[in-house]
Formats: structure tokens, C-alpha cells, sequence
């Protein structure tokens, strides 16, 4: 049995049609996690019993003549950042080890609603901080593509699930790129949605202003299926955006003609690898070829987003993490006084990119660097914001890489600045907190999936999935599959 | 340059409590992170607003009525340590 290659609207049809049940679809998953998830180590948790007795009730639904949702019984990960009910979320902390949240995050009850099957939580950098998923404090997660690579991150271990059928989709939760890089290291499609539209409550915050969940999938019809559950304004969330979110299928035409497509001079050239940029180039006279216009444009404050957002982030963060010490839940160390036990207990629960990041941003925020360094930043992200501003009165979308490399080997991965240099392609569209998603485009050199992004204007995520639903139509180059030796 | 003052002062405000090489580490890595970040000043910001928050929303209000709560068994379900009904904590004063 292969269901475990299909995606959701494929599977919807089976199950459907009874020719599986949701049983037998999850036991195929599980089974696939036993035998392979001990190379690839993408899950932190499997709640098999759990996932059996979601696809139950499914099975008794379809039994008893009713209709179901288009996620119903499909199996799925979830970032292990995304609080569950009694369910032991760790965001890959040792701070978090242990840790049974006492409510679900609202996209969880959506696909609640939905008869979703979970198969477990899955793998991340610590609190989200990384894009190589190295820096989990329990275990890193391979690349399914090539054991020797990491699957990006900070959402490996969703984007990993799926690449490997060990998932039909994930969610994850995009910072600076943590969606779109690993899908892009790993060869399916990822996005990250406009800020607002998809509720954080119950998301285990890193940088407010800048998080937001999204879909890791097999293909764009069903990244436009999943966000069609997890959209949707959420009181339990003050940044929520109070919109008329649209069904995003509606978007899949096939048809991108007229449509005026950027691409931007800033996110190709030096620093990109020159297998990414022909690519991205080759993704875009596809679409000249189907009709689209497409233009070299400028964004010209885009090289400085790095600095700008490593600053912002780790300032939130610094803030958001003052909340671990030691006292209404996760890990305590215990020590003679109550400052003593903050400070053990953060010493021991965070990792080092963790500490780093909140050194950095207290740094920022603390007096007498407060204007030069953090204030400053906040302008600047308002000059990326102004670009793009400029941009979409020109264009629809915009077309770029998604990172400037293809997946990265593991274990030489130690200088941070590197790294963080590594998110230059996804970070401007976080401070801007505009749409932006990955598709896989082909092939590098050595074999790896490419990912091409595709940015648009705020709540044009519709958009986005037309153009690279008319590029998974027209080419073959966006349906990968790793070439699964040892019997994978 | 980031001194390893600095670098302890900054621990001291985040409660970190690190040792010698992490700060030796930490002013090293945090002086070359700041290095790069200096660019910024470059950029002429004059009148450009600082953007904390993309979304055009001010103030979310809401009417001040009882929602759901959770019992204070729940609150305390994660508690390291918890004495009659609180959180317990080390000695203050």
C-alpha cells in the first residue's frame, strides 16, 4: 500500500469512495513512522492511540452516510510549538520537557472541528530560534532528500514529516522563514500566510509581530485546502485581522495571463547560488510563457531586512521568554532565592542560540542603546514595508528564491552570524507581514530541491496560489519526491 | 567591540546566569552580530515612523463580562511547586 504518497484532495477521494478506510490510512502512517522515523527523527511525539481514535470516528462517519470535511481522517504533524490539550508540547526546549498545556491552540481546535488525525508533534529548533532544526535540545532531524543535510528549520521536523509520507501535511510557524526554508530544503510547498490572518493563540510565542502559522504540503491545492480551516479572525488573539477570508481553491485556475509578475534584482545575483537563481529565472519565463508579465524590479532596502530583523526579533523574544522562570510551569531549578532560581533555571532550560538571541535583544532594548539600535530598526522596517508598498502598485506578485542555497550539511553550522545571513530572502516579508510561500522547483546540482518563493501584497494569498498552482500544472518540475533509498 | 561588562550586565537583566567561556563566547559573537547591524545607522530615517506592528489596528476592546476560566486545579496543573491553592516559590525577603 502507498497511500502514504497521496495528498489530501487524493485521499479525500478514497476515503470517500471507501476504498481505504481513515483506519487504515493512519495504521499505514504509524507504520511508516516505526520503521523510518528512527533515521529521520522528525517526531518529538507520536500519540498513536490518539490518531487511532480520531480516524475511528471518521470511519464511523462515513459508515453512517455522513458527509465529511476535506481533512477529515487525513493524517498530520504538528510543530511542536502549537499547543495541544494535555498533549506534551515542548517547542524542542528542555525548559518545555514535560510540559502538558492546559488548552489547545485555536488552530488546533479547527482542525478539531474538522476531524483532523494527529499524528504526533514534531521537530523544531529550540523555541523556533535556527533554520537547521540543529538546534532542538533533544535531537536533529536528516534531511529525507539526503541524511547528510538538515531539513532547514526552524519547522524541520514538519517539513521533513511530509517530504518523508510520514505526514500528508504539517503545520509550522514562519518567523523569519521557518516555513518556506525547510519546505524549500526539502521539497514541498510551504507558506507563510498575511500577518493577522491566521490566529497565534495557543502558538508558544517567539516575536509577536512577526510569527505566523501556516501549511507545509504535498502540493498547492492542498496548502489552499489547509488554509482554508486554519484562516479566520480569533478574538482570542488581538492581532487577529477581522477579514473576509475567501475558499482559496477558488484561486487555482491554471490561468496566470495579464497578471504582472516582479522580480526583484535584490534577492538574485551575488550571495545566491547560481543553481537557485536559474531556477528561479526558469520558473519565471514559464510563466511569460503562460501569458504572465514578468519585469525585473527593486526593492532597495531589502539588504538591510538582516539587521533590522535581528535585532526586532530577538528584542521581542528577550521579552516574550521572560516568562520561563521557574514558577507556574516548565522546568525549576531549585537554588537558595527566588532571583538564584530564575537564573539556574535559565541557565539550564535554554539553549545556547536561545541565550543568544535573548542577550541580543536585551541588548537592544536596554537604555542607552534602546534609540541607536531597536528604535532605529523599527524605521527601518517601515522602509521595507514602503518598498513593497511601492512594489505591489506595480506588480502582483513577485518572484524570488527562497533561500539562497539549497539544503545545508549538518553539523557545520556553528557561526551564527552565517546563519542568520542564510534568511536574507525570507525575512523582509515578515517585517512587512505580507504573504509568502515556497515551492519546490526543480533540482540543484547535486540533486536537492530548489524552492522558488512568491510574494504578494497583504491578504493576497490567493495570488500567490494562482501563479504557483499554474506552474505545478504546467511543469513537472514541482511534484518531488526524494529518491528514498533503503527501502524508504 | 561588546566588553565582557557588557555582556555580563546584559545576563544580569536577562536572568542568565553564565559561565566565564559562555561570556567570553557571547562578547565575541555579539560584538561580530553588532558589527554588521552598524550599517543601520547609515540610513537616513529622517520622518520615517518606527513600524512596531504591521496591522492598521489600535486598541482591541472587548465588553468586561465573565468568559470561561479554567478551576484553579487546572491553573496549577503545571506548577513545579504549588502550596494551598498557589504557586509556591523560594523565600523573597
Amino acid at each position: 500500500m502507498t497511500a502514504s504518497r497521496l495528498t489530501i484532495h487524493e485521499l479525500h477521494d478514497l476515503l470517500i469512495k471507501k476504498e481505504i478506510s481513515a483506519i487504515e490510512l493512519t495504521k499505514e502512517h504509524l507504520e511508516r513512522i516505526q520503521a523510518l522515523d528512527g533515521e529521520i527523527k522528525s517526531y518529538i511525539t507520536v500519540t498513536d492511540d490518539l490518531a487511532l481514535q480520531q480516524a475511528k470516528s471518521v470511519d464511523e462517519k462515513l459508515a453512517a452516510g455522513e458527509n465529511i470535511g476535506l481533512l477529515a481522517g487525513i493524517p498530520m504533524a504538528l510543530k511542536d510549538n502549537l499547543c495541544t490539550e494535555g498533549i506534551e508540547t515542548t517547542c524542542a526546549s528542555n525548559m518545555l520537557r514535560g510540559f502538558k498545556p492546559q488548552y489547545s491552540a485555536t488552530v488546533v481546535n479547527k482542525l478539531q472541528a474538522e476531524d483532523f488525525v494527529m499524528l504526533g508533534k514534531v521537530n523544531m529548533d529550540e523555541f523556533a530560534m535556527g533554520s537547521t532544526t540543529e538546534n532542538s535540545a533533544f535531537f536533529a532531524t536528516k534531511n529525507p532528500w539526503n541524511a547528510d543535510c538538515v531539513p532547514g528549520g526552524s519547522s524541520g521536523g514538519s517539513a521533513a514529516s511530509v517530504a518523508a509520507d510520514l505526514a500528508v501535511y504539517a503545520l509550522g510557524s514562519d518567523t523569519g522563514g521557518s516555513i518556506r526554508q525547510p519546505a524549500s530544503f526539502c521539497g514541498i510547498v510551504g507558506m507563510k500566510p498575511t500577518y493577522g490572518a491566521v490566529s497565534r493563540f495557543g502558538l508558544i510565542a517567539f516575536a509577536s509581530s512577526l510569527d505566523q502559522i501556516g501549511p507545509l504540503a504535498k502540493d498547492v491545492t492542498d496548502a489552499a485546502l489547509i488554509m482554508n480551516v486554519i484562516t479566520g479572525y480569533d478574538k482570542k488573539d488581538s492581532t487577529s485581522a477581522d477579514y473576509a477570508y475567501p475558499d482559496y481553491t477558488t484561486a487555482l485556475t491554471g490561468d496566470v495571463k495579464g497578471l504582472r509578475i516582479g522580480l526583484p534584482k535584490e534577492y538574485l545575483g551575488e550571495g545566491i547560488d547560481p543553481d537557485v537563481e536559474a531556477q528561479v529565472r526558469a520558473a519565471a519565463a514559464k510563466l511569460e510563457e503562460l501569458g504572465a508579465h514578468v519585469e525585473e524590479c527593486s526593492l532597495p532596502y531589502t539588504r538591510h531586512a538582516m539587521p533590522a530583523y535581528y535585532l526586532i526579533a530577538p528584542a521581542e523574544a528577550s521579552s516574550n521568554l521572560g516568562r520561563y522562570d521557574g514558577v507556574r510551569y516548565g522546568l525549576r531549578v531549585q537554588s537558595k532565592d527566588v532571583v538564584g532560581m530564575f537564573c539556574q533555571t535559565r541557565k539550564q532550560g535554554f539553549g545556547p542560540e536561545v541565550k543568544r538571541r535573548i542577550m541580543l535583544g536585551t541588548y537592544a532594548l536596554s537604555s542607552g542603546y534602546y534609540d541607536a539600535y531597536y528604535l532605529k530598526a523599527l524605521k527601518v522596517r517601515n522602509l521595507i514595508k514602503q518598498d513593497y508598498d511601492r512594489a505591489f502598485a506595480q506588480y502582483d506578485c513577485l518572484i524570488a528564491p527562497t533561500a539562497p542555497t539549497t539544503a545545508l550539511h549538518k553539523g557545520q553550522n556553528q557561526d551564527p552570524l552565517a546563519l542568520y545571513k542564510g534568511d536574507i530572502c525570507t525575512i523582509p516579508s515578515n517585517l512587512a507581514g505580507i504573504p509568502a510561500m515556497s515551492l519546490p522547483y526543480g533540482l540543484d546540482r547535486n540533486g536537492m530541491p530548489v524552492g522558488v518563493q512568491l510574494l504578494g501584497k497583504a491578504f493576497a494569498e490567493p495570488t500567490l496560489l494562482q501563479v504557483a498552482y499554474a506552474l505545478e500544472q504546467n511543469t513537472s518540475l514541482t511534484r518531488l519526491k526524494p529518491n528514498q533509498g533503503k527501502g524508504l | 567591540m561588546i566588553s565582557k561588562d557588557v555582556v555580563e550586565k546584559v545576563a544580569k537583566l536577562s536572568r542568565l546566569d553564565l559561565d566565564e567561556a559562555e561570556i567570553t563566547l557571547y562578547a565575541d559573537q555579539l560584538s561580530q552580530i553588532l558589527d554588521t547591524m552598524a550599517g543601520l545607522q547609515q540610513i537616513d530615517t529622517e520622518g520615517v515612523a518606527p513600524l512596531a506592528h504591521v496591522l492598521p489596528i489600535e486598541n482591541v476592546l472587548r465588553e468586561d463580562e465573565v468568559g470561561e476560566c479554567f478551576t484553579q486545579e487546572k491553573v496549577l496543573a503545571n506548577a513545579p511547586e504549588q502550596s494551598e491553592g498557589m504557586f509556591q516559590v523560594p523565600k523573597i525577603v
